[in-house]
């Protein structure tokens, strides 16, 4: 039997002095295949326009869609109305900042993270337009791909308690990358470098160990692994300037 | 109103307008880069195949050469392409797949020895070579004569955009994420920038540049069916086609691909069909058999796309509430295959459709998938018309892929030209000088305040912006889809001059206030109207089948009068784009023939 659907919504524009964060409530009628990426464009086209949330790709590669579905952070996109009970409520993604409704700003939070973590290959190799490219095992081309699959949807930071105690956090996005580039033979920094990044509570020791990340990531990425790798790999590195010996 | 400085101005921050910034920014230029969303979410993330680059390292790949993969890509565009912009970039492809692997994407490469492919859904086997082990790999595209295809897993798209965007990061590129570009400042000679809308505020900004980049992607979404993620509505060629001045090529070269799935229009890979999955109708009958004795489902993707659309003219298409469409059956192909040589299909039909392909039908229609059109420029990437104004990649009309585009040549096409192009502009902005007039940076931002708040306020009218558009999108799937006629293109420009009219009538539902979507869509939407009009009125003059280009009415290719680009112009006040022709290439290596596939009459060149 169709259901009828009660979504109440957080609604607040900041841009307008005069708006006061609260919560609306719309009716829809379901259909089959209904997801929130086709529930949310109805309910702005059919019953109020003017309604702030984020799609672009609608086909989960993009990580645009991300927010909080009946207190969850998750993907709109490929969230099915059928896998939710008939009664929906959807807020904006915590940490980052509101750009209306559902809407949030992704992009500065992200861009500031990859300008921190200096996310591209740091090498003296130059390019030699004539040359053959250099050989690469499959397999670590794979490795790296698995970790280069974060979408920066910030369902991960915003589900991270460290991240919404504190701002500086670089949270389980950040980590990831680290870890993307340390795997990646390309990349000349050595662990004593990462740590610069890293070793600090803004960095790999502020994690509570919630588990959360993992848990909301609709990537499925190994976030606590490889959070856990390299805090080892951290850890052995402030072994290793501590000891007369190390390096 | 802030006003911004820069050398370069890119309009979309995906792979082209990135690439282009790159090599500008390397030779020491400042670029600002304009996104409607963080860059990394740019359409050119949702790329999965990969790009076509003549390596040949991979041993099906073995023998390929840039001159295979030119005869493959001129073959392609149905002698559409400009041959000398096809062998450039030929040339360049394999370059610049190994300088992204310098970059840093994980390009998947070769493992020597024998292993297991997959071809036609049956398993064969074949043996790398030792001296290729750990060299970039290539995989199988349809319509190329070798594997050429460089891919990273299931994602080529996103690893090449965030190597791209890292490597812009490094560089110093600075990117204005949520911004919108919705008018050229220029003097009908040359290029002076852009005014700028902030999509979290609302506020609009002058940006004045040397040099404007238009790398916007492509116009899918003037379609309601399309493949392309929801920002492709072509607002970059819009722009372009405003001033008057600049040009739009082959806007009536759209191509459609046949499994879009409904509700939400993702792509199912032509892999099910080619693995014997099979279309069924409303009766659950498979009628392609009927159409196509010889190869049924397997026919290339325009034959299998008219065909179901000619199926549903005979009632057979299922009624759903998102509209009319067909099955695609894989049920028969079993778990073992599904789950895991289908994985892709298996996980957007449990993902997004809440169905299980082993058990269920899924429901598909053919779908806009890609844009030939766009801003005509010359082999350099430099816009007719305007000095000063360049353009790349699916917004530009380079002209790469003629009347139809091969898989893999597009994501390719971004990233060569995008280094080509991104030369050029650096080669142009050496030494060039210009004035800015503050005059015309007032007029624009004067003209644009005052049309946004026109609309706004409602003073043009009530018009709902959301029918206009579905009015728009009617008019299309009728008039200008996979099969076009000279009766439904002739209502079909006459219905769209008077949606047009309509969409000078927009007034908003809502207050319009900071990061109203209402309001974007509405200052966007006569731009939308008049490419629809470009498509529809370059499609009904061209009286001939060329690529993805078929008339019902005259099905033959005509050499003889249409091996041709169209052009399109918006003159100040019209309501139908002015067009004129110039011959597809001037340099010719490859002489019209056939294409070795989908068949159809040629009329040939006069000799």
């Amino acid at each position: 039997m169709q259901r009828s659907l009660t979504f109440n919504i957080f609604r607040h524009n900041p841009q307008d002095p005069a708006s006061v964060p609260h919560m609306d409530t719309y009716r829809l009628d379901e259909t089959d295949s209904m997801t929130l990426f086709i529930a949310l464009h109805r309910l702005r086209e059919e019953q109020d326009p003017s309604l702030k949330f984020d799609f672009c790709c609608r086909a989960g590669v993009c990580g645009s869609c991300a927010m909080v579905i009946n207190g969850r952070p998750g993907l709109a996109c490929h969230t099915k109305t059928r896998d939710l009970p008939a009664t929906i409520t959807l807020l904006p993604l915590p940490v980052f900042k509101l750009v209306g409704d559902l809407a949030v700003d992704t992009g500065t939070w992200f861009r500031a993270m990859y300008q921190r973590t200096e996310s591209w290959i740091h090498t003296r190799a130059e390019f030699e337009p004539a040359a053959q490219e250099a050989r690469m095992e499959n397999e670590v081309a794979n490795a790296i791909y698995e970790l280069d699959r974060c979408i920066e949807c910030g369902c991960c930071v915003a589900a991270c308690g460290t991240a919404n105690l504190r701002p500086d956090f670089l949270a389980p996005a950040g980590f990831i990358r680290v870890a993307r580039f340390a795997a990646d033979p390309r990349d000349e920094r050595t662990d004593a470098d990462f740590y610069e990044i890293i070793g600090s509570d803004e960095g790999i020791f502020g994690c509570m160990g919630l588990l959360a990340c993992e848990d909301v990531c609709p990537k499925h990425l190994p976030l606590q692994n490889q959070l856990g790798y390299l805090r080892r790999k951290m850890g052995l590195t402030v072994l290793k300037k501590l000891l007369p010996f190390g390096g | 109103m802030q006003i911004i400085h820069t050398d370069l101005l890119t309009i979309g921050a995906g792979l082209a307008g990135e690439r282009c910034a790159i090599e500008v920014a390397g030779a020491g230029f400042s670029v600002v880069c304009l996104s409607l969303v963080p860059a990394r979410r740019s359409h050119s993330v949702a790329a999965q195949g990969g790009m076509q680059a003549a390596l040949g390292n991979a041993i099906m790949g073995d023998g390929d050469s840039p001159d295979v993969h030119f005869l493959d890509t001129v073959k392609g565009s149905d002698w559409g392409a400009d041959q000398e912009v096809a062998r450039m970039f030929v040339e360049a492809a394999p370059i610049e797949m190994r300088r992204l692997a310098h970059w840093g994407v994980p390009w998947n490469r070769v493992v020597a020895g024998t292993h297991t492919y997959w071809k036609g859904g049956k398993p064969f086997d074949a043996t790398e070579k030792a001296e290729n082990h750990g060299l970039i790999h290539s995989r199988a595209f349809g319509g190329t004569a070798k594997w050429r295809t460089c891919y990273a897993s299931d994602g080529a798209g996103h690893a090449v955009l965030y190597t791209m965007d890292n490597r812009a990061a490094q560089l110093g590129v600075t990117v204005h994420d949520r911004s919108e570009a919705v008018s050229l400042i220029h003097d009908g000679e040359t290029c002076h920038g852009a005014i700028v809308r902030c999509l979290r505020t609302g506020e609009l900004r002058a940006y004045l540049a040397r040099a404007t980049l238009i790398a916007s992607g492509g116009y899918g979404r003037i379609y309601r069916a399309s493949t392309n993620a929801i920002i492709c509505e072509g607002t970059g060629l819009s722009l372009a086609l405003d001033t008057g001045v600049a040009k739009l090529g082959n806007m009536e070269a759209v191509q459609f691909h046949p499994t879009g799935t409904v509700p939400t229009d993702i792509l199912v890979t032509e892999g099910c069909r080619g693995d014997g999955g099979t279309l069924l109708d409303r009766d659950e009958y498979r009628f392609m058999p009927d159409y196509e004795p010889d190869k049924a489902e397997l026919a290339s993707r325009d034959v299998v796309s008219r065909r179901m659309i000619e199926h549903m003219r005979t009632g057979k298409g299922v009624q759903s509430p998102y509209g009319e469409h067909l099955w695609l059956d894989i049920r028969h192909l079993g778990e073992q295959h599904i789950r895991t040589k289908l994985r892709e299909v298996d996980e957007i039909c449990q993902n997004f459709l809440g169905i299980d392909p082993l058990h269920q039908l899924i429901p598909v229609r053919p779908t806009q998938h890609y844009s030939m059109g766009g801003v005509r420029t010359d082999k350099t990437g430099a816009a007719y018309g305007l000095k000063g104004l360049f353009s790349a990649g699916e917004s530009a009309c380079w002209d790469l892929h003629g009347f139809n585009r091969l898989g893999g040549n597009s994501l390719a096409e971004t990233v060569v030209a995008g280094g080509i192009v991104g030369r050029n502009i650096a080669e142009f902005l050496q030494g060039y000088d210009t004035a800015f007039s503050t005059a015309h940076v007032r007029e624009a931002a004067t003209r644009d305040e005052a049309r946004i708040g026109r609309i706004v306020s409602g003073a043009d009218g009530k018009e709902s912006v959301y029918a206009v558009r579905e009015a728009m999108y009617d008019i299309l799937e009728r008039a200008a889809y996979v099969f076009r006629n000279g009766k439904d293109l002739t209502w079909g420009v006459q219905a769209l001059q008077e949606v047009h009219e309509r969409a000078q009538h927009i007034g908003l539902a809502s207050d319009g206030v900071g990061a109203n979507a209402e309001l974007a869509l509405a200052i966007r939407m006569p731009g939308m109207v008049r490419l629809a009009l470009c498509v529809c009125h370059g499609a009904l003059m061209r009286t001939e089948s060329r690529g993805s280009h078929t008339r019902e009415d005259f099905p033959e290719r005509n050499d003889r009068d249409w091996l041709n680009r169209t052009l399109a112009s918006w003159r100040p006040g019209a309501d139908l784009p002015h067009l004129d022709y110039e011959p597809a290439t001037s340099y010719v290596e490859l002489p019209p023939g056939d294409r070795g596939y989908g068949g159809g009459k040629i009329i040939p060149a006069a000799s």
